[in-house]
């Protein structure tokens, strides 16, 4: 699915958070959003979900306007993954990953076998199917991380939206995260991350879009978006983009006076 | 796995067939136990009196006002995120009970027998709809709780007024009494008043389970899920507000069952929110005619009313209640 945003503005308690921004991801590709603190990256990704409407521009996925699709349709569609990893009730690590299945589930139906399926794919995927009887209150933040992401998973769209979805996670997870969404791309669907880690948006997404301040600065390519002047004027650090046996690797060497 | 903490593992099919066979058990024995113990102690027309003017009014009150009560509290919770939750919350008692307590101020009802409940009716609508319009069509769930409170607050001045104006002793006494709350000596034409409301009410309430389980994620998640957010805060402050709004009108204020019994059953609902509405529709109901059959049977001794008996029970619950939650949040 090909999710296109023209001339994005919005505003947020009278802050301009979005000022005019274009945003394009292609299917079969991931991309990276990033930016310091503050720049809009959530912002955006709500916008793209739908859950934002914004005061200027259009959202369009495949060609057709965001209003114009039915919630239920969307939902089977476009899966978001919030950066807060809120669950509100002791429930257990499949059935918050069986949420994801709630877009398919006619009203009153209950688990289908496809469902089933779905269910155990993403709980593997995300290697929490030891966990999947614990309730997800009781886990480390970490692992939480990775039932929602699951959840997310379950919902089989074909465009995943997630949200710092690798903060929390230990490096092996991180891979574990990152190599299943390069799979995702790879049959084709969209993959959008929003990111704080540049050696992982280097290594992993095919395409980049720096943000500051509510517009998109640079939109590339990794070696032509991580570049020392742009990592400076965003960042304000003075950054190394190098490759290390053969893996990219973005490193924060100092800040700038 | 097995999970470390202990969590009962009931099939849902067993937990809603355990709550219903509970249920017509506790309804049997609500029509079957009088005062007196076992049975209807009279003949004749006497006992067919007995039965469709006293016995079946309290029975069926019982369960349509505790199912009412237990399922409106499930609902809220879950809307709210929040297990300290309950119906009283959103503001619609306070409205039913300043309604009737006008209703013996302006001595209506002296003049017609149901201008008590008529008066609960329309304070609990009235009050609904102040709340409705104080929350506000897009707030969220701390609108919605202070909007309550502030509808709640004013019931509760304008009741003392009214007690403090009461023209003769017999007035405040009659308007204390019946916010104690009692489903003795109601006739099934008040049944039939409160009813359909009360149904339709509940019927609001079930079709939000869906997006109550969403709402487990938050609502930013719950809506990319496809739930619609504004309309699931309808149907749960509207569908409370009818159930307990028309059962409180008829009953007086009831409290706590709104609030036990989610508790008491979301272990064996597996914490999902949608699961424990129904369980709790149940649940509410044994509770209630479970709670009102025992006050038949303390009646040679002491003349108690349900929302005394509920709140002795209530009370203590919660502290139990306050303690865990205290333990749980220790470090």
């Amino acid at each position: 699915m090909r999710i296109e945003a023209l001339g994005l503005h919005l505003s947020l308690r009278s802050r301009a958070v979005l000022c005019g921004l274009d945003f394009v991801a292609h299917a079969g590709e991931m991309t990276a959003v990033i930016g310091p603190n503050g720049a809009g990256k959530t912002t955006l990704l709500r916008v793209l979900a739908g859950l934002l409407t914004p005061a200027g521009g259009t959202v369009s996925l495949d060609g057709r306007r965001i209003a114009d699709w039915q919630p239920q349709e969307l939902a089977r569609a476009l899966a978001y993954l919030p950066q807060e990893r809120i669950v509100h009730w002791a429930l257990s690590a499949r059935a918050v990953v069986a949420l994801g299945r709630l877009p398919y589930q006619p009203l009153g139906a209950g688990v289908s076998a496809a469902d089933r399926e779905a269910i155990s794919a993403a709980l593997a995927a995300m290697d929490v199917a030891h966990l999947a009887d614990r309730p997800v209150l009781e886990m480390s933040g970490g692992e939480r991380a990775r039932v929602l992401v699951a959840r997310a998973l379950a919902q089989e769209p074909a465009a995943l939206l997630a949200d710092e979805p690798a903060a929390g996670l230990d490096p092996a997870h991180q891979l574990t995260l990152f190599r299943h969404f390069t799979k995702l791309a790879s049959v084709g669907r969209t993959v959008v991350v929003a990111l704080h880690d540049l050696s992982l948006a280097a290594r992993f997404c095919h395409r980049i879009v720096l943000m500051q301040a509510g517009r998109a600065v640079a939109a590339g390519t990794p070696e032509d978006v991580l570049r020392v002047e742009h990592l400076a004027a965003v960042y304000g650090i003075k950054g190394r983009y190098a490759t290390l046996d053969g893996v990219p690797v973005v490193l924060a060497t100092d800040l700038l006076p | 796995m097995k999970a470390p903490s202990a969590r009962p593992d009931v099939k849902p099919v067993r937990l809603f067939a355990a709550l219903g066979l509970a249920a017509a058990a506790a309804f049997a024995l609500s029509l079957a136990v009088g005062p007196a113990g076992l049975g209807i102690a009279a003949q004749g027309e006497a006992r067919a009196l007995i039965f469709t003017e006293i016995r079946l009014p309290r029975a069926l009150l019982g369960a349509l006002v505790g199912g009412a009560l237990g399922l409106s509290g499930a609902a809220l919770q879950g809307y709210l995120r929040n297990p300290l939750a309950e119906p009283s919350l959103v503001g619609v008692s306070g409205g039913a009970a300043l309604g009737a307590v006008m209703a013996i101020h302006l001595g209506l009802s002296q003049v017609l027998a149901l201008a008590l409940p008529i008066g609960g009716l329309a304070g609990a609508a009235v009050a609904m709809l102040v709340v409705v319009a104080l929350a506000g069509a897009h707030g969220g769930p701390v609108t919605l709780i202070l909007a309550g409170l502030a509808v709640s607050s004013i019931a509760t001045a304008l009741i003392s007024l009214a007690l403090n104006l009461a023209q003769n002793p017999f007035a405040s006494v009659e308007m204390v009494f019946w916010m104690m709350g009692a489903l003795a000596d109601r006739s099934l034409t008040q049944v039939w008043l409160a009813a359909p409301l009360i149904v339709a009410g509940i019927a609001l309430l079930l079709t939000v389970g869906r997006a109550l389980d969403a709402l487990t994620l938050g609502e930013d998640a719950a809506r990319s899920l496809g739930i619609n957010i504004q309309r699931t805060r309808l149907a749960v402050v509207a569908g409370t507000a009818l159930s307990v709004g028309a059962a409180t009108a008829v009953t007086g204020i009831i409290g706590f069952v709104g609030l036990i019994v989610p508790h008491v059953l979301r272990p064996f609902a597996h914490h999902r929110p949608g699961l424990l509405l129904p369980a709790s529709l149940l649940g509410g109901a044994v509770m209630l005619l479970i709670a009102d059959v025992g006050l038949r049977l303390l009646q040679p001794w002491m003349e108690l009313r349900i929302g005394v008996l509920t709140a002795l029970i209530g009370a203590p619950f919660f502290v139990w209640l306050v303690l865990r939650t205290r333990s749980e949040l220790a470090p």
